[in-house]
């Protein structure tokens, strides 16, 4: 009961070349699924330098979504490239797309690359997920072979021909791609599994020969769509290949098949290959590798059998990868001596503007900044308000006054200040449907409009003569206070100025008939506050207003306006200039627009739960006087 | 069929009131667990009582074993019924690139791999049906049953499929008294990949199958607890610890660069200083990336000798990969472990490309100027592996 190893030999793939030699063009153009945004810039970024003059991405898809356009940068100008709900939309109105980019997830990268296949207009699809299904990815070759198309892919970064046509992220970043010189063709044709390591031979590649002609990134999993077999025998094809550089890996039996076609002289080009993964002899036991492809499984899957049976085949094969580049210039060097390898015209690349916010990243530029925000910051993994993460204020129970003295005033409130904001909040929230506010709600409500207009209806009353005199009144009277004027003094300087004393007087309210809110917070300030200068002197005022008439009382707005003037005071957290700022930009009215918007949603509500239609004035109510 | 697995072992004897087949049936027991030659090893036995089976298990069950060098406790018995049998076969099926490789032998067994010129294959190409193909081409007329047997295979065939099987092997199986095939033993091997599809259906007594472990080592804390921020995450973080002793510790970036970082190390004759394998790519988080460093800079830094250690943060150029993110959350690991990494002795040697890549390495020297760490910093102006030789020269001395 021996668990046994398959026969090696029957797994060696046959040498088919079946693959079109040339998948990409300087005209080529790619559709692209489930959009990434750098990706899709990063290709027209490379674009610009090869100077392409149509744009490599034709359009975009984002299944579900409702098309429309995505703007990115071409160059300097900005491009608006079309985005399509689905593949046979994009395909339709962009026949000349022949790559389809697929960013799809490992869970349905299969639905869509079949989509992809099976639309005439495709050559070429390109999967990026890593983690597909060995049954998906192998019904998706299946169905390749049947349909003629050439999958790259599954997990990779996809692949690059020089100066012509990139797929998404190879190669990295705009200094990388001209760093290595891969806006214009060279010489040598790339295939390797890995995707980061592609981008780094390119580098590799660019010192030791003129560079790429084309590399692919085959994807890292066990059933490739295209395999290093195929590219190479693409190579072969591609007349501006001389030379081919091969980047495997132990696992699986690919190499062997350019070992077939380089015996049976398939390929006659010179070949530079390297297999990785030579260190998996000095491991204890079977060890996951970073590709799921990548497993030490029999002798002829491990690196040196595979190192050994290329060069068996007349490779040239290093002793290491440190030598790789070594191997390579060699191979180069003989080529220009035998003369099969022209000088390479250098063009000039046309500069590209940096990204903004690439340039912000590497600290290249400095722009003034247009909005100034203190009071809180979603920056970071929590929101904070003030400096006080969002979970605290939660956990800690903090109230709604808490916020607002956070939000506001920038401070942590004492307790007792906190609950007498939210006392005020209470207090103001509803006056009933009569009053301006709530009856332009009601109106609007009723006219059909949604549930913010209503409220927006509602509150644009409240100004100097609804609800909006806290502010005035904290004005008028810490004027008149701090300046020593006596309350007859103030109301008849008032009087004499023509001007009502906000915060006195109410429509319904009077001495005999007091407003119980009034009381409720005069009650809670006697109780709480350690002073109360402002009130006291307010008091006084309306002692002398009453001589005049019944309803010239302190009203709710005046009596919230005089308790905060003596609350700034008391409480030890605002010096003078702070107070004096709080009452000149205006803070105080905050309290009933908060407060009020309760009551006016709840009018707003309430309209459109008993099916209200739309209000009309009756004419009776109107004097016509034309 | 009835079969039992033995996990959490008190006495087979009781279990017989809930699986009565264990008192009134001949028994097998064996290990079921990733390693061969059980025969060899006198782990197998047949034929047996319930009172002997249990016998045997409490006789072996984690007693140290030694297979091919490997070693190991026995942890997990299975125990099945022993069918009286005169002919072994052997079948396979193994997932390939273009469709699926069928071998039968109706020589199987033990020394199957010296009988391989017995075995018969046949491919099916990917997609095809099983009931369409001609097994009769597999199964010789001369072989008993041939009939049950294509059934059979058929019939596993569909259960590859369905399983996402990416690989099975019975060797060998039987036919039982009525003629019908029984397997003796069988290993297989799923597509983790399609667990999202299949899991539900990888089922072992009502219950989600647990993936057994390599024979011969337990997992390190430190190997679960990636494995875990791997599973929860897009990106790829991995870890195999080789040498908790050794004095090389890569933090390498790339599922293909990693290898190279390896192969490298052992190249130079270092192999055996080198305390893992590992990678993390697909551009991790800043916060997984700090797990991930924080977790070989633990291991790094362990039990200080005072002899130099080094870490590679090594990779290729990355495309796209946000260099500079993910070096946040190494150098935050960087200044948690600042004590540690002074005690150690550890030198750290950097090199990598890609995205916001110069920012990073600024950092990165920065923070070695700091803390007074012994830092090398490069970027695509060297070869990718060349931190590997300074790493050595440094550890020699």
């Amino acid at each position: 009961m021996n668990p046994s190893v398959t026969s090696p030999e029957m797994t060696t793939p046959r040498v088919e070349g079946h693959l079109p030699a040339r998948l990409f063009t300087k005209q080529s153009q790619a559709l692209i699924y489930n959009y990434k945004e750098a990706a899709v810039q990063r290709m027209l970024d490379f674009d610009n330098v090869s100077q392409r003059d149509t744009p490599s991405v034709a359009g975009l898809i984002h299944p579900g979504a409702e098309g429309g356009f995505y703007k990115a940068f071409f160059g300097f100008k900005e491009l608006v490239i079309p985005v399509y709900n689905s593949i046979a939309d994009a395909c339709e109105s962009c026949p000349n797309a022949d790559v389809f980019l697929n960013f799809a997830s490992h869970r349905s990268a299969y639905q869509s690359s079949v989509k992809a296949l099976n639309q005439p207009s495709i050559r070429t699809v390109v999967i990026i997920a890593e983690g597909v299904p060995e049954n998906e990815a192998r019904a998706l070759i299946a169905l390749a072979k049947k349909n003629n198309k050439v999958i790259i892919g599954p997990a990779t970064v996809g692949g690059i021909q020089a100066g012509a046509f990139k797929i998404g992220n190879t190669a990295g970043t705009i200094d990388n791609i001209m760093a290595c010189k891969l806006y214009r063709s060279g010489s040598v044709g790339f295939v390797s599994k890995s995707g980061g390591l592609s981008n780094e031979m390119y580098n590799v590649l660019s010192k030791n020969t003129d560079g790429i002609y084309e590399g692919i990134a085959i994807g890292g999993d066990a059933f490739p769509g295209s395999t290093l077999t195929d590219h190479a025998l693409r190579f072969e094809k591609l007349l501006e290949v001389k030379m081919i550089v091969i980047l495997g890996e132990l696992g699986g039996w690919d190499e062997y098949g350019i070992v077939e076609a380089l015996k049976s002289g398939q390929i006659t080009k010179p070949v530079c290959a390297w297999v990785s993964g030579t260190v998996a002899r000095i491991f204890p036991t079977e060890v996951q590798f970073g590709h799921a492809g990548a497993k030490s499984g029999g002798e002829t899957e491990s690196a040196e059998a595979k190192n050994a049976a290329l060069k068996g085949a007349g490779a040239i094969v290093p002793s290491s990868f440190e030598d790789f580049a070594n191997v390579i210039a060699d191979t180069y060097g003989k080529l220009v001596a035998a003369g099969s390898v022209k000088p390479v015209e250098e063009p000039n690349p046309p500069e590209l503007p940096l990204d903004f916010k690439t340039a912000v990243k590497a600290g290249k530029v400095r722009k003034p900044t247009s909005i100034i925000s203190t009071i809180c910051d979603d920056r970071g993994e929590e929101l904070t308000y003030n400096g006080v993460p969002i979970s605290n204020i939660c956990q800690e129970q903090y109230n709604v006054g808490d916020v607002i003295g956070l939000l506001w005033f920038k401070r942590q409130l004492p307790a007792y200040a906190s609950k007498f904001i939210e006392m005020c909040l209470k207090l103001t929230a509803d006056h009933g449907p009569c009053v301006s506010g709530a009856h332009n709600t009601i109106v609007a409500a009723r006219a059909g409009k949604d549930l913010v207009s209503s409220l927006v209806s509602g509150l644009l009353t409240i100004g100097p003569r609804f609800g909006g005199a806290i502010d005035d009144s904290a004005r008028v009277f810490k004027e008149a206070y701090d300046r020593k004027l006596s309350p007859e003094e103030f109301v008849e300087g008032m009087k004499a100025k023509g001007k009502r004393i906000p915060g006195i007087g109410h429509l319904i309210k009077s001495a005999d008939d007091i407003d119980k809110r009034v009381v409720i917070l005069k009650n809670y300030s006697k109780e709480h506050f350690s002073s109360s200068q402002y009130l006291d002197y307010a008091l006084e005022v309306e002692k002398y207003t009453l001589q005049k008439a019944n309803n010239l009382i302190l009203n709710v707005d005046g009596c919230i306006g005089v308790l905060f003037l003596d609350l700034l005071h008391s409480c030890g957290l605002f010096k003078k200039e702070e107070i004096e700022e709080i009452v000149n930009v205006g803070y105080l009215n905050g309290f009933f627009i908060v407060g009020r918007s309760i009551g006016l949603i709840g009018h707003a509500l309430d309209q459109k739960r008993m099916r209200q239609p739309l209000y009309r004035h009756p004419w009776e109510d109107v004097l016509y006087d034309v | 069929m009835a079969r039992k697995k033995i996990r959490e072992y008190t006495n087979l004897k009781e279990m017989v009131t809930a699986q009565p087949w264990l008192g009134n049936t001949k028994l097998v027991v064996k290990p079921d667990m990733l390693f061969g030659k059980r025969g060899k090893n006198n782990l197998v036995l047949l034929n047996a009582n319930v009172e002997q089976a249990d016998q045997f298990i409490k006789e072996r069950m984690n007693k140290e074993v030694d297979i091919s060098g490997k070693k190991g406790p026995v942890t997990h018995f299975i125990v099945e019924p022993f069918v009286p049998h005169t002919v072994e076969y052997y079948l396979s099926i193994v997932a390939k690139r273009d469709g699926n490789t069928i071998s039968f032998s109706n020589v199987g067994g033990m020394e199957i791999e010296e009988c391989w010129d017995h075995v018969k294959t046949l491919d099916i190409p990917y997609g095809e049906p099983i009931d369409a193909a001609n097994l009769h081409e597999l199964v010789d007329s001369n072989t008993s049953g041939r009939e049950f047997i294509i059934q059979f295979i058929r019939n596993v065939y569909k259960i590859f499929e369905e399983l996402s099987f990416h690989f099975i092997e019975m060797n060998p199986f039987t036919l039982d008294q009525d003629g019908k095939p029984f397997p003796l033993d069988m290993r297989g091997e799923v597509d983790e990949c399609a667990s999202f599809k299949c899991g539900s259906k990888w089922v072992v007594d009502g219950e989600p199958i647990q993936f057994p472990q390599p024979f011969g080592r337990a997992l390190f804390p430190e190997e679960t607890f990636v494995n875990d921020i791997d599973e929860k995450t897009g990106a790829s973080l991995k870890l195999t610890i080789l040498n908790p002793n050794g004095r090389i510790w890569p933090v390498i970036a790339g599922g293909g660069a990693s290898v190279i970082y390896a192969d490298t190390v052992a190249d130079l004759g270092y192999g055996h200083e080198l305390g893992s394998y590992g990678e993390y790519s697909g551009d991790p988080n800043e916060e997984d990336t700090h797990k991930y460093a924080s977790t070989m800079l633990s291991l790094a830094t362990r039990n200080p000798d005072g002899r130099p250690r080094a870490l590679l943060i090594g990779g290729g150029i990355a495309n796209f990969t946000d260099v500079a993110a993910t070096f946040k959350g190494i150098i935050r690991a960087i200044k948690e472990y600042h004590e540690d990494i002074l005690k150690a002795n550890l030198h750290i040697f950097v090199r990598r490309g890609g995205p916001n890549y110069q920012s990073g390495l600024q950092h990165m020297r920065e923070i070695g100027h700091k803390l007074h760490i012994p830092i090398k910093v490069f970027g695509p102006e060297i070869n990718m592996t060349n931190i590997v030789s300074m790493a050595i020269q440094t550890i020699k001395v």
